[in-house]
């Protein structure tokens, strides 16, 4: 059958037709609002494109209607890195703990995946609630940053589990038995060896906050991040302009997609071949 | 240096900042919804009494058993479209995918719209959806049609393009993730003992992906039932959901009411969660 012979059967095909369909479904529509942000002035929201330019990125940053895209950008961007390097910490040190039985694991475990599942906009509205009654003003950098972490650490703790349970312990018994002490174990032999799925959960601590409209929209405060701008174009605005933020804003998702998949991918391909080395040297020697 | 921290200590200690951040910001605004879906309220706030008239308002509002119907069957249409083609992408991938390095190369393929905005993901359907859209170009231009067709945006039809566009690969990941576990040999086994390929998919793959298959369901109708920007926008306010009313409570400043419906969401869901959960322990295939 299919599995074993080197005839591909019918099946094959089939499924490879649907398969390549899917890749256009999620990517077409995505690549027809790029090539409509470069519509010349007179541009509308559909094809045919009426002219090239980039008229709609300058209008992006200098028409008054269209909001305040830069600060937008100075705000979600930080926020981002923020919550990157917090959920990095928080779910690596939380992963670690899991490894170990402690009382209120269960706990912890159900009360991180129904904050995974619970809607955002609920847990937005509760933290929003939470500062009004405390006459504490909601801010990106206090009630957001909370919000965004309450789904970004959920996924890192997913993630850091799935790591944890393929890393050899023998590796730390070894590493402790030459003398090292949790510390340096943590430092020079776990974190090198579950470094491509630390930059994973980077790489979701970024994204998930840089796109976070729900759980950002009652909690941010007075000064919009960029997915509440988006919103707000979607319902007023009816140019171009909003096609050109999301060639923006999904270019800079881009960036980050490409430079943390590649050092992952180079970390992968370094073992690789160290490992094929040391095999050679393995039987040159025998 | 040596730290004094007695060994037992240490897992508290690691799982710490984890667990401030979400007593913080998940278990206390939860709770501060619940303590504000029994407050009173009028036009110039919440008032601080104890009423159950957030809750029989609710109740007794017919429109509200007609929205949870509405989500319900978002919720239901979406899951079938999502789990058959969920399931056969994440099919594709492990079994008829033999370089493995390929295989993850196109999962990924699958997963790079998931780290960009869903706003923009969704709002990119509308060049192609609209009256004057691609599809209704060509269809007026092969001559299916000959006025433009309306129900491509705007409509239920739109909303369900745009959940299946957003919500797909949470099946896919979960399925591959038990798929790609499933020794081969079996496969092998079953086919020697005769299963054809219809069997060797009912009887071993479907069962040994049932977990991939639940967690993938879990996230789907969740992602459903607590969406209300695809809902308003695509449906261009033809349709409502559970949420959506959450959203445009708060936006009145009428947060009682918003935090009654946004519990009774939490109950329901959490009952449907916790129906999927006994078919399967999660805990245990995603730490073990």
């Amino acid at each position: 059958m299919a599995y074993m012979t080197d005839r591909r059967p019918w099946t094959f095909y089939v499924l490879a037709a649907v398969f390549a369909l899917f890749v256009v479904f999620l990517y077409g529509p995505m690549a027809c609002i790029y090539i409509l942000s470069f519509q010349g002035p007179n541009g509308g929201l559909t094809f045919p494109l009426n002219g090239t330019s980039l008229y709609w990125f300058g209008a992006l940053f200098h028409q008054q209607r269209t909001g305040d895209i830069a600060g937008a950008f100075a705000r979600s961007i930080p926020l981002a890195i923020i919550v990157l390097t917090l959920t990095v910490v928080f779910s690596l040190a939380a992963g670690l703990a899991f490894r170990r039985r402690f009382i209120g694991a269960g706990l912890i475990f159900y009360i991180a995946i129904a904050s995974l599942i619970v809607p955002g906009l609920v847990l937005s509205v509760g933290t929003g609630l939470g500062f009004q009654l405390l006459d504490i003003p909601p801010r990106w950098y206090s009630s957001a940053l909370g919000a965004h972490l309450s789904w970004t650490l959920p996924f890192g703790l997913l993630i850091m589990f799935a790591v944890f349970s393929r890393l050899n312990r023998s590796y730390e018994e070894a590493a402790r038995d030459l003398g090292a002490t949790t510390w340096q174990t943590l430092r020079h032999v776990v974190i090198p060896i579950v470094l491509p799925g630390i930059i994973g959960v980077a790489l979701f601590g970024f994204t998930l906050s840089y796109d976070e409209f729900p759980r950002s929209w009652l909690t941010v405060g007075p000064y919009n991040t960029l997915p509440l701008e988006i919103w707000a174009m979607t319902t007023n605005i009816t140019s171009p302009a909003l096609y050109a933020l999301g060639t923006v804003t999904t270019a800079i998702s881009f960036v980050v997609i490409v430079v943390a998949l590649t050092s992952i991918a180079l970390i992968q391909s370094q073992r690789t071949r160290r490992r094929i080395a040391r095999e050679r040297a393995m039987q040159a020697g025998s | 240096m040596k730290l004094a921290v007695p060994a037992k200590a240490v897992p508290y200690l690691e799982v710490a900042p984890l667990a401030i951040v979400l007593l913080l910001f998940f278990v206390i605004p939860m709770a501060m919804v619940f303590v504000a879906s029994f407050f009173d309220y009028n036009m110039t706030g919440i008032i601080k009494t104890f009423t159950l008239h957030n809750y029989i308002d609710l109740l007794t509002t017919p429109t509200t058993f007609d929205l949870y119907l509405e989500t319900v069957k978002f919720a239901l249409i979406v899951w079938a479209v999502t789990l058959v083609l969920g399931f056969f992408v994440a099919y594709f991938l492990a079994f008829h995918v033999r370089n493995p390095l390929i295989a993850i190369g196109l999962l990924l393929l699958c997963t790079v719209p998931f780290w960009t905005s869903n706003i923009i993901r969704m709002i990119s359907w509308i060049p192609l959806l609209g009256k004057y859209g691609v599809f209704n170009r060509a269809l007026l231009a092969l001559g299916i049609v000959d006025k433009p067709v309306q129900w491509l945006l705007f409509s239920d039809f739109a909303v369900i393009v745009a959940y299946v566009h957003l919500f797909t690969l949470f099946m896919i990941v979960p399925i591959f993730n038990s798929m790609a576990r499933i020794d081969k040999s079996l496969v092998e086994a079953a086919v020697d003992g005769g299963a054809n390929r219809f069997r060797v998919m009912t009887e071993v793959i479907i069962p040994l992906s049932k977990t991939g298959i639940t967690l993938g369901s879990i996230f789907v109708i969740t992602l459903v039932m607590g969406d209300f920007f695809v809902v308003k926008i695509m449906s261009g306010g033809r349709s409502a959901s559970v949420v959506m009313s959450v959203f445009e409570d708060v936006n009145l400043l009428f947060y009682p009411p918003a935090a009654a419906s946004a519990v009774v969401l939490l109950i329901i869901v959490t009952l449907i969660v916790s129906f999927i959960l006994r078919v399967v322990d999660v805990r245990k295939e995603l730490t073990g």
